[in-house]
């Protein structure tokens, strides 16, 4: 893992070379994540997978989350490995909720080909485009299925179930 | 006496044909409620799906079938059938996911007549746990089921007393009713024989259609 300090140094790095890119950074329970501009993920992916030093180059997870009610709502995470020096490095895009229509980010895949499936999921649970990705369905909903079903606004379905004692004290 | 004698010996030789036989057959063989024996048959040599959905499919198989501790040959349900098309009971063994419903469904409606299903544990018969978006609550919402089992997953001793329950089912021959109750009157399809066997026009369309990609 790269420590606090050199978190900052790959920040400022990145920040040479693509300013702007980096909007924050978080060093938490010893995670190192850099919080990054939505519209140059692929910009900071490919960075720190190519600059000499760094070595990112496998995609160990890539999630989404909603951080409703906080503003920008949606995340993509992407969890980054080193296979070398068995270092981590957590991305996270931050993405506003448009109101009307979908969040959209850039998709990965050209850069890290096991993310397809993974930004399918992402999709399917949070509504969320991936901008280029070459087969957007929906993965483990069936693909008539209505709704994003992991925001947090969604309802979680299912039926109540009428136990006597919810009937005697709730009923 | 010896008239009769004579020809029970002409009937093993075979020499008794036609009418002679029928007359033979009629005055000898007491015809049973052949019904009764047929269903009995039926209740001692099930032929259950290999068939799993989630984590109670470990117990079925594995726990029922395949160890001598529980073992459900001895009530004639050891052969696993792995085509709908040989099995006579499936056991839903878990969770059925909004996803994989009209697989099960699609399963069932291909097993022949006289099929049976059994619900085990309580996801498939209520949803259990995972009241959300995700499984459907309860099996039976599409389609019949004959007995449910609960537990979370429910004892072995339970699945066999539940198997037992079935078989008496079986054997009692009720009138199930319930395509009344789905809706799927006219979907019987059985081995051989009857009205309802003909593929309908676009079934062998669809049929004659697949053959053609097959052969080109």
């Amino acid at each position: 893992m790269p420590d606090a300090p050199g978190l900052e140094l790959i920040r400022g790095e990145i920040e040479q070379d693509h300013p702007g890119a980096v909007l924050e950074t978080s060093f938490d329970r010893d995670q190192p994540a850099l919080v990054v501009d939505p519209t140059q993920i692929l910009a900071v992916l490919t960075w720190l997978r190519e600059a000499p030093g760094q070595g990112y180059a496998f995609l160990s997870s890539l999630h989404g989350a909603d951080y409703l009610p906080a503003v920008p709502r949606f995340g993509v995470h992407y969890e980054l490995l080193n296979r070398e020096r068995v270092e981590r490095v957590r991305v996270k895009a931050m993405l506003a909720d448009p109101g009307e229509g979908q969040p959209e980010i850039d998709s990965c895949v050209e850069l890290f080909p096991t993310a397809e499936f993974q930004e399918r999921e992402v999709f399917d649970f949070f509504g969320i485009v991936f901008k280029g990705h070459p087969d957007l369905r929906r993965i483990l909903m069936p693909e008539d299925y209505v709704g994003w079903p992991q925001r947090r606004d969604f309802p979680i379905g299912g039926e109540p179930v009428t136990f006597t004692y919810n009937e005697r004290n709730y009923g | 006496m010896r008239d009769r004698q004579l020809r029970a010996r002409e009937m093993l030789r075979g020499d008794l044909e036609g009418e002679e036989l029928e007359r033979y057959v009629e005055e000898k063989v007491v015809m049973t409620n052949f019904d009764k024996l047929l269903n009995w048959g039926r209740a001692n040599s099930c032929f259950p799906l290999t068939f799993g959905l989630a984590c109670c499919a470990i117990e079925a198989p594995i726990a029922l079938v395949g160890s001598p501790r529980y073992d459900l040959a001895r009530f004639g349900a050891e052969a696993l059938r792995a085509s709908p098309r040989q099995a006579d009971l499936i056991i839903l063994s878990g969770r059925v996911s909004i996803k994989m419903a009209p697989v099960v469904r699609r399963l069932y409606d291909q097993m022949l007549e006289p099929k049976w299903a059994i619900s085990m544990g309580a996801c498939s018969s209520s949803g259990g746990m995972f009241a959300n978006y995700a499984v459907v609550q309860g099996a039976d919402k599409f389609m019949p089921i004959d007995l449910h089992i609960p537990g979370c997953p429910p004892r072995p001793e339970a699945v066999i007393y539940g198997f037992n329950k079935l078989q008496r089912k079986i054997m009692g021959n009720p009138d199930q009713g319930w395509r009344q109750r789905y809706n799927a009157a006219g979907s019987e399809e059985w081995a051989r024989g009857g009205p309802r066997s003909e593929p309908s026009p676009e079934a062998a369309e669809a049929y004659e259609q697949a053959r053609g990609l097959i052969s080109a």
